[in-house]
């Protein structure tokens, strides 16, 4: 059995939930601050990926990174990259689709952090920055540790944009979702069978990394 | 060493006006919910930033809307202690302490300053401990004793025991009222309760819907509050509408009654004040003698309460007795009552 889509898929994964941890956290907490009607269109635009049909979410990103659009010659003609039908194309779509959990589960866990927490702390006469990682965060993690296992799930289940952005080329684009579509098409059951339980078992490992990462927390809280 | 304070603000439904100062003693700011306490103390330690005005703190400009002055509030060295404690949840009782040592940075002369903390306000047992398995009397404890570490020019405590059972609210009350005597700098206690303000605090403010209604010494504040508003904060529970008739001399509507005052009774008096318990029964021809008849009676551990109208049933008046032991019998309806000319309040407004 070849394993690369099982590599390639948890690469794609494990970049993209990075980006978005950071991305996701950093709109978060900057557009929770924001007038009411800029966050409100803010937030409309952010969410947006989440209830499209993962093509349309792939027909804008052809439109901005296809080999004939200006993005994608930008790359081309400066840096010799071609952003689409890469192993890495796949990365754009995942943190496209992936970008809203994150953000709305950190976003709701920053409003119903209690603010006096960060004022007292000011008047201590801790910096902004201190307050941030070590009191806002802290607070803030049960919410922040689910919506970055969110935004790890959604993007290694990512097929819909995937497919049309870096489509399937064996051993080189290929995912373990995109395969499990190809072995079925090409009435291979057997094989789409393995590659569905392959993921089954990653996405049960992962949740439950998480659930036994929360208990140690409350205990490590508790002690 | 005191704060002046000028400030203006507009908040949801009214414009917050507080102008005061308070001098090296503990202030209490009293006002009822909403009325702009909290605010005030928010914008003294630069949380919230007013509108306009001035606030200066022993000689330090904080804030100067006209010369364009905002400190931030890590710059002021205010101590505020929130109604919620606000302790880090994440952090031990001895990590939160550390947490207002901000400007010592030797290692040694933290962790010495952080034990005497630790030892002065008894929590040396609990210094392991996360908050979360603290009682509300020991958090408060480590909620202070981390403001206090950091040396703050101005302690300014927001309704302090508002989240403590009342059994534990006497005894912590207790703590915290040596604690503000003892205070070297200007101490603010914000509260709604008159009888914390009274038993804490020499000097009084009483605010009301953003505006500053009576500042002063809080004996003379309670003995002549001046307006209904303010005489309404201090806990009198009569105010009983009048018109004046002379400088000491004033006529009670619905009653008929004509009263002698021993302050000065202003123009634009429209009420007198009197404390419940400042009535005592007397006979027709007593000065100041009112004509009563008791409607209702209801017992307390430690006093009656005596429910009395005049006799057309007009107007009423409230009437509190002490009991000298709680299975003392409740008094004689009276036939009339009077008030010291000197227990009589005059209020405008």
């Amino acid at each position: 059995m070849d394993w690369y889509p099982l590599w390639n898929s948890l690469r794609i994964a494990l970049i993209s939930c990075a980006a978005v941890f950071f991305l996701g956290i950093f709109a978060a907490y900057y557009i929770a601050r924001l007038p009411r009607v800029v966050k409100g269109v803010l937030d409309v635009l952010l969410t947006l990926p989440m209830v499209l049909p993962p093509t349309v979410v792939g027909y804008f990103l052809l439109l901005l990174f296809g080999a004939k659009r200006p993005l994608g010659i930008f790359f081309m003609q400066h840096f010799g990259v071609k952003l689409v039908m890469n192993w890495y194309s796949a990365i754009f779509a995942s943190i496209v689709v992936a970008f809203p959990l994150m953000y709305r589960t950190a976003r709701g866990a920053f409003e119903s952090f209690d603010e006096t927490l960060a004022w007292s702390a000011q008047t201590l006469g801790q910096s902004d920055t201190w307050i941030f990682w070590r009191v806002r965060m802290p607070a803030c993690r049960q919410g922040i540790l689910a919506g970055t296992v969110l935004a790890f799930a959604r993007a290694l289940g990512e097929y819909g944009a995937t497919s049309m952005i870096a489509g399937y080329t064996p051993g080189k684009t290929a995912t373990i979702a995109t395969t499990v579509y190809q072995l079925w098409r090409t009435n291979d059951e057997l094989g789409a069978m393995r590659w569905v339980l392959v993921d089954i078992a990653i996405s049960a490992v992962v949740l439950l990394a998480v659930n036994l990462l929360e208990k140690k927390q409350k205990a490590g809280a508790r002690k | 060493m005191s704060l002046e304070v000028n400030i203006e603000k507009k908040l949801d439904g009214f414009t917050l006006r507080a102008a005061f100062t308070a001098g090296n003693t503990s202030t209490a700011l009293l006002g009822a919910s909403g009325c702009g306490k909290s605010m005030t103390l928010r914008c003294i330690a630069g949380i919230l930033k007013p509108d306009r005005g001035r606030i200066v703190l022993d000689g330090r400009v904080l804030f100067d809307s006209a010369q364009h002055i905002d400190l931030p509030p890590q710059q002021r060295g205010v101590g505020l202690l929130f109604q919620n404690y606000a302790l880090f949840p994440n952090m031990t009782v001895e990590q939160n302490i550390l947490c207002g040592l901000k400007a010592e940075k030797d290692p040694a002369a933290r962790r010495a300053a952080c034990a005497e903390m630790l030892r002065a306000m008894r929590l040396e047992t609990l210094a392991k401990r996360y908050p979360a398995q603290l009682s509300g009397g020991q958090q408060q404890r480590a909620a202070l004793a981390r403001i206090l570490v950091g040396k703050p020019r101005i302690l300014m405590l927001d309704e302090p025991f508002s989240a403590l059972d009342s059994y534990l609210r006497e005894e912590v009350e207790g703590e915290v009222g040596s604690l503000l005597a003892n205070f070297a700098g200007t101490a603010l206690l914000v509260t709604h309760n008159r009888d914390e303000a009274y038993r804490l605090c020499k000097e009084m403010i009483v605010l009301n819907e953003g505006q500053v209604l009576r500042a002063g010494r809080t004996k003379e504040v309670f003995a002549d509050p001046q307006s209904i508003a303010a005489a309404r904060l201090t806990g009198c529970k009569n105010i009983l509408p009048c018109t004046p008739l002379d400088s000491r001399t004033v006529r009670m509507d619905g009653w008929g009654t004509t009263l002698r005052l021993t302050l000065p009774v202003p123009a634009g008096c429209t009420a007198v004040g009197i404390r419940a318990h400042d009535f005592t029964p007397c006979a027709t021809d007593a000065p100041n003698a009112i004509p009563v008849k008791a409607v209702s009676t209801s017992e307390n551990p430690f006093d009656w309460n005596l429910i009395c109208t005049s006799p057309e049933g007009t107007a009423q008046l409230w009437w509190k007795v002490g009991k000298t032991s709680l299975s003392a019998a409740a008094p004689e309806p009276p036939q009339y009552l009077c008030a010291a000319p000197e227990s009589i309040m005059p209020l405008k407004g």
